[in-house]
């Protein structure tokens, strides 16, 4: 179990192929990881898959739009219901230059848990009865309906921690662990910005919320600052 | 319909006050994006209800109006302040909370409720695409679930219908509607008034809402 420290954001990200799927950590502005995004956004691949919470709401995933850099987005939040300030995305989303997939936040965590847990797949009642049911397999157990939700993984995944230490263990703040720790087991190459890299050691054991043996490769950044306003 | 336009009810603090009114002392609440998140503000912190945040938290108190800090925020992204005893974890365990069956209510806004509770909030047919977030999640999952919403749209349509017209979050998942006009409840034998707002009638109610509505001999006005 090796990590790579790199010395910047664009070395950690620049061999993401053109059109891989990318795991991107965050909700909103916390726990997002705004640097590597716009090391992206300079390395400039295309093609590229997005799974992401939320894409257009203060986040800078949607920088990436500017050079048209996603082909589809898989997310939570992506069309605001007022319409009252779009997102780059929106706007090729409308034109029909990048593709959504939709996905109920709690269907996207466990998708996102199963892929990187080794599992088949995943049972829920949530969208039994509406759209997102639309083309996917029920199954019955026991009297009960469920609806089937097939795992997901990335090529990479791109995360943000407080903390990481030379082994690769991760210690987030406050509100910033959501989606990272999960994305963290999905993807084949992990990459996580961190503003402090430390000795293996100075996080106490029991503060590691994401163990070293996910994480690929660390790169030391000052936070960007991201704020949503509604 | 009585008039072209609705009679003035609550404004929307007090249709998120009325709605704080609904949380039993102790429970564990989930705010939805909008209007629910003012019901915050409403409760009283001798009933220590305790607000979940699916983006990781257990026990904020409200919205905050110290410095910005990004990595402390709620689920609409503002931010917020921590009760004693306040938790964070990661969106698996926030929706193990939320599917599991753990969150006692959860107050979300509505574009549509129908006759048997069914709920459409997510998707609005003329702007397409949609943001889903944890609505139907929550929706299948909190225990009880509470609609706060304006009784008509903009275009004076009545929001509480027969059947939902917009693609529908999750079938027969509401249990009490809060509105500017009324509170409705959702029971096995139909939507039934059980309050309605200050100078509302029933009968103004009922001419406001798209579906048949159980009308008890006597409805109270709700106390604010």
């Amino acid at each position: 179990m090796t990590v790579e420290i790199c010395d910047t954001p664009e070395a950690a990200v620049g061999d993401i192929a053109n059109g891989a799927t990318i795991l991107v950590g965050g909700f909103v502005s916390a726990g997002t990881p705004s640097n590597l995004i716009l090391a992206l956004k300079r390395t400039g691949q295309t093609g590229l898959t997005a799974v992401a919470n939320n894409i257009g709401l203060g986040d800078l995933l949607d920088e990436l739009c500017e050079n048209r850099q996603l082909a589809r987005v898989i997310a939570t939040f992506a069309i605001r219901a007022s319409g009252t300030r779009s997102s780059r995305f929106e706007a090729q989303y409308r034109a029909g230059e990048a593709e959504l997939e939709l996905v109920p936040q709690g269907t996207l965590i466990e998708r996102l848990r199963a892929g990187g847990a080794g599992l088949g797949g995943v049972l829920t009642r949530t969208g039994l009865g509406t759209m997102m049911a639309d083309g996917k397999e029920t199954i019955e157990i026991d009297g009960e309906r469920w609806l089937l939700e097939r795992p997901l993984r990335g090529d990479a995944a791109l995360i943000r921690a407080w903390r990481g230490d030379r082994q690769g263990n991760l210690q987030y703040r406050l509100a910033g662990l959501n989606f990272n720790p999960v994305m963290a087991t999905a993807a084949d190459v992990v990459i996580a910005e961190v503003e402090e890299i430390v000795e293996a050691g100075e996080i106490l054991p029991e503060q590691i919320a994401t163990p070293g043996i996910y994480v690929d490769r660390l790169v030391q950044c000052e936070p960007v600052p991201v704020r949503w306003d509604g | 319909m009585a008039s072209d336009r609705p009679p003035t009810g609550l404004s929307r603090e007090l249709i998120a006050l009325r709605a704080a009114r609904e949380l039993e002392p102790g429970s564990i609440v989930n705010l939805g994006i909008g209007l629910p998140t003012l019901v915050a503000g409403f409760v009283e912190p001798a009933d220590h209800i305790l607000f979940q945040a699916e983006n990781g938290i257990l026990g904020y108190s409200g919205i905050s109006e110290s410095d910005f800090d990004s990595d402390l925020i709620n689920a609409g992204g503002q931010p917020v302040d921590l009760v004693p005893g306040a938790s964070f974890f990661d969106t698996a365990d926030s929706f193990t909370m939320i599917r599991g069956g753990h969150i006692d209510a959860a107050i979300l806004g509505g574009l549509q409720v129908s006759a048997r509770g069914d709920l459409a909030n997510w998707y609005v047919p003329a702007r397409g695409g949609g943001s889903v977030g944890g609505a139907m999640d929550l929706a299948v999952g909190a225990r009880r679930l509470i609609i706060a919403m304006a009784h008509v749209t903009r275009e004076g349509e009545p929001r509480i219908v027969d059947v939902c017209e917009y693609p529908l979050t999750a079938e027969c998942c509401v249990d009490v509607i809060v509105t500017d006009l009324a509170v409705i409840d959702v029971t096995v034998g139909g939507l039934t008034l059980r309050e309605t707002a200050p100078g509302i009638s029933a009968e103004e109610v009922a001419a406001w809402t798209g579906t048949p509505l159980l009308i008890p001999s006597s409805v109270p006005e709700m106390s604010l």
